[in-house]
């Protein structure tokens, strides 16, 4: 068991300008779960790699509990890959597929049958340890891989992107499997995914990256209820949160025809490179619909509503003077703003709804700097 | 009903006919080619296509399109592997339920996988052999920045090359292609395969199909001094003094000899002119069959376009046309020697082994006869001896693949199954 620490870690490809990582900076607890996540060519997966040895680190250490293991050869950095070798031996029992590595490396025989059966109580395999696999499931296969990583009892448990290759079914159920495994083992674990709902559902912590640059770590409520910037509110939580930008005066934006009054203390924060502007930012399901027009009520016009039983989304535009210099993104994209509805309550498409702002649950960004105010 | 996507290089309408609505599992046997043997992680079939067989693995679309670009970028960087045919999404079944997306690659012909020749009583130097050729084709895939991820001998094809073997990658799923490698990934890659194979000879050991005696973990250690000790020659720099000029041109006959043409070498002198330093920066693999190809046009692997060079060689002397010029000597050769004997192979055995491997086969043949009778022997005689009492016998190599339905249906069991 074991800390990680990145400290100021950086990865310069040859040839290119920007790091692939910049200066990364991040301490992962003992027996914590921890996600990397965020979009293609973020440095995720470099920096996964640059913990197992497999990337240069240009400037900065890595550690794994106190140990410097920045210019340390792969093998010998107590780490496993998960999921790297998936092939299942079908002449060896169970027992044997988990623990061949073991025996390649001389362990003594009880040593590994002792190994084996605890991995295989723990993923609940031990009825079919003298078995061979072509008895098992899928499920109990993929177990099967995890057992091998587990017997070798390393430090840190690296995984990256491990469910991409599975199909859509294997792939939920392997995510609370890992995660409960994950759990019980309590070894801590660095796990790389480009799937925010995977984070969400898997991590302890989430690390949010962006262009090779840490954007905020925290808990998932963390991330949900204060994301540091425009980019991780945008990023964390589906359908995403709706950001708008609009003139602020006296306290108040003008949205649309509503005035929705904001923090004096984020105003305050406000400089002259926002030009007057701040940039809103209210999750689907921070939203009211309300009777009429209020002080704090602004227009949705309605293209489209999507039932899922359970909720309902109405996909439209913000209506009245300005929505249109309000530079609206959503997870419906440019222009689109997304809000949640009663299901029973269902408006039809071209109908005009007013919604308003929770009280609370509103963030305020800096428009210049993208940062939350 | 279905919208299938099809992305491929060069589509042949009649993959359009497959069934692709069902789930591979549940492809008809009238379809299929073979079952793989042993445990994939996916649902693969060998199918029949307009008289070729292809592969087709199910797997997650984004995997597939990116395996897909990676083969295709091997196959442009000449690494040997599987060439890749193409990528379908978009399938649905009876009920409009989403299948999964698929890779489809053309089967290598005359290509071997290493349960097939472990299950068959080989010479007991297989599996040195099988470890080199794993060694160059690691090595290769290595220098040009091709970090593999999971090396072993069942992402691995062999196809015979004269007395060796050429390795093929088949899966590149976990792959990843860099600028280089950093000695880091390479080790790693290289510890990956050593435990893979290991493992792998373990499970052959299991189902009692190699000898319990062999030391497994010395041939998993063997790759690793077979891949050191080529890298090292391939790239390693080495310094002589001035005096020692020659060093130079003996190193790149060195790397040719290994097959290897050397495409950019870095020379540096000291300060005082008293020492240089060499280093190769760029080398090729391919060096005779390059040279094959220039010469007759025959594309074929490495250690038989050295045996072909080399009776090419023969040919040149025993016709004491030194003189000429290789290209036309070469063509001569190509027709009064090379095709004759190819072609008086009856046609129906000659699916056994390809073209190339089959005059290695009866060049060696000749020696063999001509040693017991204590004379020459005339090509063509040496051709209808090797039909008669060599080739007849041998197993048709062309399209070795798994279990095929009408085994599957008599009950021949899976030897991975026993």
């Amino acid at each position: 068991m074991a800390t990680v620490t990145f400290d100021h870690a950086t990865r310069v490809y040859p040839g290119t300008e920007r790091p692939a990582v910049d200066q990364l900076n991040l301490h992962i607890e003992d027996g914590e779960f921890l996600v990397l996540v965020g979009p293609s060519g973020c440095g995720k997966s470099t920096s996964l790699r640059m913990l197992a040895g497999l990337e240069d680190v240009n400037a900065g250490n890595i550690y794994i509990g106190d140990r410097d293991v920045t210019d340390v050869q792969p093998k010998d950095r107590d780490i496993a890959m998960v999921f790297q070798n998936y092939a299942l031996y079908p002449h060896m029992s169970v027992a044997d597929n988990m623990g061949f590595a073991l025996k390649i490396a001389g362990t003594p025989k009880q040593e590994i049958r002792k190994r084996v059966e605890e991995a295989a109580e723990i993923l609940d395999l031990t009825e079919y340890l003298d078995r061979k696999p072509k008895a098992l499931s899928g499920g109990q296969r993929q177990r099967v891989a995890m057992g091998r990583a587990i017997v070798r009892q390393p430090q840190v448990f690296l995984m990256d992107e491990p469910l991409s290759n599975l199909d859509a079914k294997l792939r939920v159920s392997t995510r609370t499997q890992i995660a409960s495994l994950q759990r019980r083992l309590g070894v801590t674990t660095v796990y790389v995914t480009h799937d925010q709902t995977e984070a969400l559902t898997m991590g302890d912590r989430i690390a949010v990256l962006k262009d090779g640059l840490l954007q905020q770590v925290g808990t998932p409520r963390e991330m949900y209820d204060t994301p540091a910037n425009i980019f991780v509110a945008g990023f964390i939580g589906s359908p995403a949160m709706n950001l708008a930008t609009f003139d602020v005066a006296d306290g108040y934006a003008q949205v649309g025809e509503a005035r929705v009054p904001i923090a004096a203390e984020a105003v305050s924060k406000l400089t002259d490179a926002d030009k007057g502007k701040v940039t809103i930012g209210f999750r689907p399901e921070a939203l009211s619909v309300v009777d009429q027009a209020g002080p704090g009520s602004f227009p949705v016009e309605v293209d489209l509503v999507e039932e899922l039983g359970s909720d309902a989304f109405v996909y439209g535009r913000l209506v009245g003077p300005k929505a249109l210099d309000a530079q609206v993104t959503s997870g419906a994209g440019t222009g689109q703003v997304i809000v949640r509805v009663d299901p029973r309550k269902v408006p039809m498409k071209g109908d005009r709804l007013y919604v308003s702002i929770r009280e609370g649950e509103q963030h305020v960004f800096s428009p210049s700097t993208g940062e939350r105010l | 009903m279905q919208n299938l996507q099809i992305t491929a290089t060069a589509p042949d309408p009649a993959i359009l006919d497959l069934p692709w609505h069902l789930p591979l599992v549940d492809w008809p046997d009238e379809v299929l080619a073979a079952f793989p043997r042993g445990i994939s992680r996916h649902v693969v079939r060998f199918v029949k296509l307009s008289g070729r067989v292809i592969a087709i693995k199910e797997i997650g679309e984004s995997v597939a399109y990116r395996e897909y670009e990676l083969l295709r970028q091997l196959r442009r960087l000449d690494v040997p592997s599987v060439v890749p045919v193409g990528v379908i999404t978009g399938r649905q079944d009876e009920n409009g339920e989403r299948l999964e997306a698929v890779l489809v690659t053309e089967h290598l012909q005359f290509s071997l996988p290493y349960r097939a020749l472990f299950s068959r009583a080989l010479r007991p130097d297989t599996a040195d052999r099988l470890i080199d050729a794993l060694a160059v084709l690691l090595v290769r895939l290595h220098l040009i920045g091709f970090y593999w991820g999971d090396v072993s001998l069942s992402n691995t094809l062999f196809r015979r090359d004269a007395e060796a073997y050429a390795a093929y990658l088949v899966d590149a799923e976990t792959g990843d292609l860099h600028r280089a490698l950093s000695p880091g990934q390479r080790a790693y890659d290289l510890d990956l395969a050593r435990t893979n194979i290991i493992g792998e000879l373990m499970d052959l050991a299991a189902g009692e199909l190699i000898d319990e005696d062999v030391d497994l973990v010395a041939i998993g250690n063997t790759l690793v001094e077979r891949y050191e000790g080529l890298w090292e020659t391939l790239t390693g720099a080495e310094s002589f003094g001035m005096d020692e000029r020659w060093r130079v041109a003996a190193r790149i006959e060195k790397l040719n000899e290994l097959g290897f043409d050397v495409g950019e070498l870095e020379i540096t002198t000291d300060i005082d002119g008293v020492s240089v330093r060499i280093q190769p920066k760029v080398v090729d693999a391919g060096h005779h069959a390059r040279r094959l190809m220039r010469l007759t046009g025959l594309d074929v692997q490495e250690g038989q376009a050295r045996r072909l060079l080399n009776d090419l060689d023969s040919f040149t002397a025993a016709h004491e046309r030194q003189n000429d010029s290789e290209e036309f000597v070469a063509h001569d050769w190509l027709r009064t020697a090379f095709e004759p004997t190819v072609e008086a192979v009856p046609r129906e055995l000659r699916g056994k082994l390809e073209p190339a491997q089959l005059f290695h086969e009866i060049l060696d043949h000749r020696w063999f006869v001509a040693e017991q009778r204590g004379a020459d022997v005339p090509l063509a005689e040496a051709t209808r001896s090797y039909v008669e009492n060599v080739l007849r016998d041998r197993p048709d190599e062309q399209a070795l693949l798994g279990v095929t339905p009408d085994e599957r249906a008599a009950g021949v069991p899976d030897p991975d199954d026993l």
